[in-house]
């Protein structure tokens, strides 16, 4: 194989892979999981569920 | 799970506040040598004609410092804090956590020695010799095993994704050090690389410049997912965004090396493919900084009183300037007038005073209230101060870099009609001079900051706990 089609099927492979983590992160399926995590940062706080519940609305 | 978390954990913040205050201690250690050897480039007699003083062994001193002991400081303290809070679970193992703190200070102390001794194996940014290496790879899987683990024993069934910048930092630096670091040794102070030539050319960058895509951008950017929404009071813009930019940002960053060697022995090929990957890399690195920049949407007004907010923020404007100015950088034409002059040092420099050291000082005057039990630090006012120094330092030392880089590259280029160079070098460094100097002054607001930044932390932690107000509180009371 010469240097050529290597790095085509380098460009190709590495536009599908992103294509993939695209579709996977703004897939509705995902949605929810994401939206928990995004909240972890203020999770172990105990004062904050009523804050939690004004940021997610 | 989340309703189990409403006790708190007995954290180890003991590890997460020794890391926090030597990092402003090695930040004062590391830009105080800079501002020396900045100060000898307009006035070369600073090094007294002692040998251990001179620019070339100050120079990697300098860099080790700020880049690996404050830096490196910075995301000990830093990661070791998210990946806790963030997983709901205490470290992984305290033993592990003492030993990454005493052999990381183990390693500062021998460079501190080594480097102005002159024993280096002068790789850029990897000049330590061998038994210090060996040291700094134990250290480091020491400090990996310790956050996986925690990762591994957490109480919460999502990892937050600063976590994973986090892991991909510290994965990919073991890969980094341990690959470009390998040598023979001949003595126990000498050693050579294995690789010769333009291979080791080629593995030095690829290093060098992921030491900037992983130590002091995806840790950073750890650093930047866990304390702008923590200091904001709201989650991130978009998480979904931040998953596509970590994917990105990750597979992009580790092919831009070879653009640090255009025009050079490197085969072209390599070159248009390190340019390439760094042009787009231009992408997740703006997707990244807007993530950051609008999870204040809505909450503009908190800039105007929270001037830890503000260090944060500006941090991520100069992180989206210098990762513009980058991918320009590495377009070959472009390269070719930019390469080996004062702009390369500005460009550096807007990357690491202005992103990595803003993002880390942000964070730490987030943590020290929170480490020493107290609401805010000492003085919000102090800390007004130390974000108006460092601001205008940053933008001196980069315009002033900015005009005498572009000042060398057009003057080393120039020739006359016959072909012959219109300067000489010689006349290039005298125009330099004025220049040096503005970048000087721009050093000293910088470090006036730090020593601002250690007297608002040692009034902070020596006073009485729960002394102070939160700094939303004093705002209001004011």
């Amino acid at each position: 194989m010469d240097q050529g089609i290597i790095g085509s099927i380098f460009t190709v492979v590495v536009f599908v892979a992103f294509i993939g983590v695209c579709w996977w992160a703004f897939s509705g399926r995902n949605k929810k999981r994401f939206d928990e995590a995004a909240n972890l940062p203020f999770a172990d706080e105990p004062t904050t569920n009523e804050q939690n519940e004004k940021r997610e609305s | 799970m989340s309703d189990t978390s409403q006790v708190t954990p007995d954290y180890n913040y003991k590890v997460v506040r020794q890391f926090t205050i030597m990092t402003i201690i090695w930040g004062i250690v590391g830009m105080a040598v800079g501002l020396l050897i900045a100060a000898q480039l307009f006035a070369p007699a600073l090094n007294f004609d002692v040998p251990w003083l001179t620019y070339s062994r100050l120079r990697p001193l300098h860099t080790n410092a700020v880049i690996f002991a404050f830096g490196g400081c910075a995301l000990f303290a830093t990661s070791y804090y998210i990946v806790q809070r963030t997983c709901q679970v205490r470290l992984f193992s305290d033993k592990l956590a003492a030993f990454t703190f005493w052999g990381w200070q183990a390693v500062i102390v021998l460079a501190a020695i080594t480097l102005p001794l002159g024993i280096t194996s002068s790789k850029e940014y990897a000049e330590l010799e061998w038994p210090i290496d060996i040291l700094i790879a134990l250290v480091w899987v020491a400090y990996i095993i310790n956050f996986f683990g925690t990762l591994v024993i957490r109480k919460v069934s999502h990892i937050y994704v600063a976590n994973w910048f986090l892991g991909a930092f510290m994965l990919t630096v073991a890969v980094l050090h341990i690959g470009n670091s390998m040598a023979l040794p001949v003595s126990f102070t000498k050693s050579y690389s294995i690789y010769a030539g333009a291979v080791d050319a080629m593995m030095q960058w690829w290093y060098g410049h992921n030491a900037v895509g992983f130590f002091l951008t995806a840790g950073f950017l750890g650093m930047m997912y866990y304390f702008v929404p923590k200091q904001a009071g709201r989650p991130v813009y978009s998480y979904r965004l931040s998953v596509v930019h970590f994917w990105a940002l990750i597979s992009l960053y580790i092919w831009a090396g070879p653009h640090h060697l255009h025009y050079t022995a490197l085969p072209d090929w390599t070159q248009s493919l390190g340019m390439v990957m760094s042009l787009i890399l231009f992408v997740p690195s703006w997707g990244g900084m807007i993530n950051g920049i609008m999870t204040l949407s809505g909450a503009w007004h908190k800039l105007r009183t929270d001037p830890v907010l503000r260090f944060l923020i500006v941090s991520l404007s100069f992180y989206g300037m210098s990762t513009f100015e980058g991918p320009m950088m590495s377009i070959k034409t472009v390269n070719a007038l930019s390469h080996y002059t004062d702009w390369t040092v500005g460009h550096v420099h807007s990357g690491a005073l202005g992103w990595v050291a803003m993002v880390s000082i942000g964070s730490v005057y987030h943590l020290i209230p929170i480490l020493f039990g107290q609401k805010g630090m000492y003085s919000t006012k102090l800390v007004n101060v130390h974000f108006w120094l460092a601001t205008i330092g940053v933008v001196l030392y980069i315009v002033a870099m900015w005009m005498s880089g572009v000042l060398q590259g057009l003057m080393w280029r120039a020739v006359n009609e016959d072909g012959t160079l219109t300067y000489s070098f010689v006349e290039s460094l005298e125009a330099s001079y004025p220049f040096y100097v503005v970048r000087f002054i721009g050093g000293v607001f910088v470090v006036a900051g730090m020593l601002v930044m250690a007297y608002n932390t040692y009034r902070t932690v020596r006073a009485p706990k729960g002394s102070f107000a939160s700094a939303d509180a004093a705002a209001q009371a004011a």
